[in-house]
């Protein structure tokens, strides 16, 4: 009979409590029945199904019954069931927004596979102020010779190529890597194969594999790909393969691979570094002894090869931990508003729920009178909730699918993640997590209070429907939450938006406006002579300084802020050998007339001219903190810089440019006349980027200097055309998307939180209206009754904002690193914080301060 | 006649039946009876091919009460016959009209069977 009774108990209280007896007896009569043991069991078994079956049906049957009864509620009161929506909605999109981006960088596995074995592999230049930094082509070979913690290891450089031969000319990004990229990475590819490691030899032909997307843009998806030749930058190469559409290494928009060919000139040269090197651990390796190993192979190349590798280090890292320390922060600060807009969403659902729940006290009392069990009731109060949160995680979980995509622009492109986070099954889930918690903690809780609180009691006339102590405590302490969380996001943004201020008023050397710029990459073997460059660049910038409205141009090695490093080992006469090679420059290639277009100050000497050429002096400009590094005190005009291929003689002191970006240091500058430069020499920096200042507008100018460029050789493709003030505003576009982002969390927490005060004093101001009655009965004057109401509500928030200023200190040490100097502490930020929460703490006590302040004490007195 | 909870059902808003209600109202326009003796009468009149487990006969039970198809009685039989704790129920008016409804659907349907030779015609 036991195993009976536990299957009743799978139905419905109600309905046990109606049929129950009846089930048992039937039960007892069919066991009657099944004499042998084989029926029995038979028996139990049909039994059961039954069971399972109608119970599931008789909850059904219920949830469809509250479910109509809930729609019903809600649609008499509409205002209530959007305002917690809105709310469940405003908490678990923010949730949802936080988890898929913290996801999707920090937590979830690179598409390779086993991907966690995979590491990046940099020289340790500290001594020099660079702890990672790119390997020379020697070292790398000599490391990947005598490594012995690796399956595999990788060398890859960012390779920017003109395209021929498909389509209309095109700049296109690629990568120069090494055979065994492809199998490091444990890529497979979409079509034909990917690169080996015997594309890599000298006599092999020269081969490459390209990505999905260009396959499909400049080669329209053809099917016969595979074989095909192109010209990239004038040399032929076969297409073997293509990637499918998903690999995007090392960044998104690599659309080639090529193999790279170490046969001398710079390959041989030790100090050139600029390899980045990626390996695959062994299984019994762990990253702690490849570490190990690699200082040991550095400290012997050091050794061997003093001028090039003195006190170089190796270092190191998880693929994933190229993590910028910054970008982390961010992206933790990120999580931690949204863990601030949930609480107070919850805080407000809580309160709101509660609200509503002690407003249908009477309801409910009438109901128990009329029998309705108190498991009913609960049960029907917790669908309604639930329904209620689960509404607001839908609309949550589409307003994050609508955010994610423009909070995506706080993630660094520079981790090899293929697409842009999306919402899949684990957000969903999660967010499902999320509101079923909500739902049924701010649900049960209150529906269960009530429950047991409804009785004939209420029923009584003169009963006061208030709050008991207990409800209003847990009331004050969730607004007191709400108000302190609100500080925090509020002292935050703010911080943030004193530093994108400061960041924003860095002076970055030059003057951005009014200067267009775009790229000209020559490729090399056809513009190899020096003579034929200079050639192409005089009768270019001819031509476009003769356009009406130009003011300037020029062209240099490479736009500051678009390129970051370029620099070069420095030694100076005057100066003692530096073992160590520890200074250097930013070194850049220019035409003249350069600083006047960009309005670098000349701060002496002069500059760059078209009398500088290959059969006269070798000149070089430098910057102002290069002239105070080397030559403090001294004029540097005159002296003699040296760089590893030549001596130049400094002619012209410049203005620094922030090369590096506006938030950190630069090296000093030099400038070298690109018309002085050995055929051959310095291929790299042969000037690719023209400026151009002029009064005209972009639509006008942009036309005519393609033009130009199209009569000085149709072959070259123009890309990269963009305005150098965006390229400047740019450099704090990601601060910009912060601000924003934590500027709207924090004026959404500041208004629930208002919301939430002005309910909390509302219904505190109902309920005590006989009380309010009694004193002003008494004598007590309006303005005490006033000064009640508003002192309780300034109270709470007063006692909110100090708790928030506290946490609000804590967090915004935890950011320091985002901030650029600005100090944590600004007592102005938190000021100004304190001051928006007690304007909005006093709106919110407004309302009902006015209605207590209304109350009629006779009316109050006798009506209940 | 129509529904007394609710004067606008007609009948055939009740159509089809699940087929455990149609049995229940079958059985009970015998005669009144409590809830084992209609899981023996279904069984009995089906030859054993439909057995109501007593989830599915309660919880019909339920429904049939709501939608005043049945009702639970306050007679009585004869004391011999009677256990003081079972529960009793009856069809009422309506209940026949909506049984009846539904056993001229069935046979429309055995009809349009036998029009199209799906079963054998009588002879």
């Amino acid at each position: 009979m036991l195993f009976y009774r536990l299957l009743l108990a799978l139905y419905p209280r109600a309905f046990r409590a109606e049929y129950g007896d009846e089930l048992l007896r039937t039960f007892g009569e069919r066991h009657r029945e099944a004499v042998t043991a084989p029926a029995r069991v038979t028996t139990w078994l049909s039994l059961a199904g039954d069971t399972l079956v109608s119970a599931a049906g008789a909850h059904a049957d219920l949830l469809r019954q509250d479910l109509k009864a809930s729609l019903r509620t809600f649609a008499r009161t509409p205002g209530f069931a959007a305002a917690v929506v809105l709310v469940a909605a405003l908490g678990i999109g923010a949730t949802a927004t936080a988890f898929v981006i913290t996801d999707h960088v920090l937590v979830r596995p690179l598409p390779f596979p086993r991907a966690d074995r995979l590491v990046k592999i940099y020289q340790d230049q500290s001594f020099r102020g660079y702890s990672r930094m790119e390997l020379s082509p020697p070292n790398f070979l000599d490391y990947q010779r005598d490594s012995r913690s690796f399956e595999a290891m990788a060398a890859y450089t960012p390779w920017s190529s003109n395209l021929l031969g498909a389509g209309e000319p095109a700049r296109v990004e690629g990568a120069n890597v090494t055979g065994s990229l492809f199998a490091v990475l444990g890529a497979q590819p979409a079509m034909g194969r990917t690169l080996t490691t015997a594309d890599d030899r000298l006599d092999a032909p020269m081969t490459v594999v390209i990505s999905h997307s260009l396959w499909q843009t400049q080669f329209a998806g053809r099917a016969d790909i595979l074989g095909q030749s192109i010209l990239l930058d004038d040399q032929p190469h076969t297409i073997v393969g293509v990637m499918p559409a998903s690999f995007t290494f090392p960044y998104r928009e690599t659309d080639f691979w090529f193999p790279f060919r170490f046969n001398g000139g710079s390959a041989d040269d030790r100090t050139n570094w600029y390899l980045n090197v990626v390996a695959r651990l062994r299984d019994e390796v762990s990253i702690q002894q490849a570490r190990t190993e690699m200082s040991g192979l550095a400290a012997n190349l050091a050794q061997a090869y003093p001028d090039a590798n003195a006190k170089n280090g190796a270092t190191v890292i998880g693929l994933r931990d190229e993590l910028t320390r910054q970008a982390r922060l961010t992206l933790l600060a990120l999580a931690g508003a949204s863990l601030c807009m949930l609480l107070i969403a919850c805080t407000n659902l809580a309160s709101l729920l509660l609200s509503r729940t002690l407003d249908r006290h009477r309801e409910l009392s009438v109901r128990t009178a009329l029998g309705a069990g108190r498991d009913r009731l609960v049960r029907q109060m917790l669908t309604e909730n639930v329904l209620l949160t689960a509404m607001g995680g839908v609309v949550g979980v589409a307003a994050a699918s609508l955010l994610v995509p423009f909070v995506t622009r706080l993630v660094p492109t520079s981790l090899p993640i293929a697409e842009a986070p999306t919402l899949d099954g684990r957000v969903l889930g999660l967010c499902v997590l999320v509101t079923a918690a909500t739902g049924l903690l701010f649900g049960v809780l209150p529906s269960m209070k009530l429950a047991s609180s409804a009785s004939l009691d209420g029923l009584k006339e003169g009963v006061r429907t208030g709050p008991s102590r207990s409800t209003e405590r847990l009331r004050s302490f969730l607004v007191i939450a709400e108000v302190g969380a609100s500080m925090v996001l509020v002292v935050c943004t703010g911080l943030l938006l004193q530093a994108l201020w400061r960041v924003q008023s860095v002076n970055p050397g030059f003057d951005a406006t009014g200067v267009l710029t775009l790229r000209t990459s020559l490729p090399i073997p056809k513009y190899q002579v020096t003579q034929d460059r200079e050639r192409f660049y005089r009768t270019v910038l001819q031509e476009i300084r003769s356009i009406p409205g130009v003011a300037n141009a020029s062209y240099i090695s490479f736009l500051p802020m678009v390129m970051r490093g370029g620099i070069w080992p420095i030694r100076v006469d005057g100066q003692p050998e530096d073992p160590n090679n520890a200074y250097t420059a930013s070194l850049r290639l220019v035409t003249p007339g350069f600083f006047d277009t960009l309005r670098v100050p000349l701060v002496r000497g002069r500059d760059v001219r078209d009398s500088d050429r290959a059969d006269t002096p070798r000149i070089a400009l430098i910057s102002e903190s290069f002239a105070r590094r080397h030559w403090d005190g001294l004029d540097p005009i005159g002296r003699k810089v040296t760089l590893p291929f030549s001596d130049f003689e400094v002619v012209g002191i410049v203005g620094d440019i922030k090369v590096r970006g506006l938030e950190r240091e630069s090296e000093p500058q030099v400038y070298l006349a690109s018309a002085q430069i050995p055929d051959g020499g310095l291929v790299f920096y042969s000037p690719k980027d023209l400026v151009v200042r002029g009064s005209a507008s972009p639509q006008t100018l942009v036309p005519l200097i393609r033009q130009a460029i199209a009569r000085a050789d149709p072959l070259v493709p123009v890309s990269d055309v963009r305005s150098l003030s965006d390229i400047v505003e740019s450099d704090s576009a990601a601060r910009v998307v912060q601000v924003r982002v934590l500027g709207a969390f924090a004026a959404t927490a500041v208004l629930l939180a208002a919301v939430g005060l002005h309910g909390l004093l509302s219904f505190s101001v109902a309920a005590r209206t006989r009380e309010i009655g009694v004193r002003l009965a008494l004598g007590a004057s309006r303005s005490t009754i006033l000064r009640l109401v508003v002192g309780r509500g300034m109270t709470l928030a007063v006692v909110g904002i100090v708790a928030g200023l506290v946490a609000a200190g804590w967090a915004a040490s935890a950011l320091q690193a985002l901030l650029f100097g600005v100090d944590p502490g600004s007592r102005l930020v938190y000021g100004i914080a304190a001051g928006v929460c007690l304007a909005l703490a006093a709106a919110g006590t407004l309302l009902p301060a006015l209605r207590a302040m209304r109350v009629d004490p006779l009316v109050a007195i006798r009506s209940e | 006649m129509s529904s007394a909870i609710s004067p606008r059902v007609t009948p055939d808003d009740l159509l089809p039946l699940p087929p455990a209600v149609f049995h229940i109202l079958v059985s009970l326009a015998e005669g009144d009876r409590h809830g084992y003796a209609i899981i023996q009468d279904v069984a009995e009149r089906s030859d054993g091919a439909v057995t109501l487990g007593p989830g599915t006969l309660y919880r019909s039970i339920q429904r049939m009460l709501e939608q005043d198809l049945i009702l639970e009685t306050a007679t009585r039989p004869a004391r011999e016959q009677d256990d003081e704790r079972r529960r009793y129920y009856r069809i009422t008016a309506w209940g026949r009209q909506v049984a009846s409804a539904e056993a001229e659907r069935l046979a429309g349907l055995v009809k349009l069977a036998r029009a199209t030779g799906l079963i054998p015609r009588k002879a």
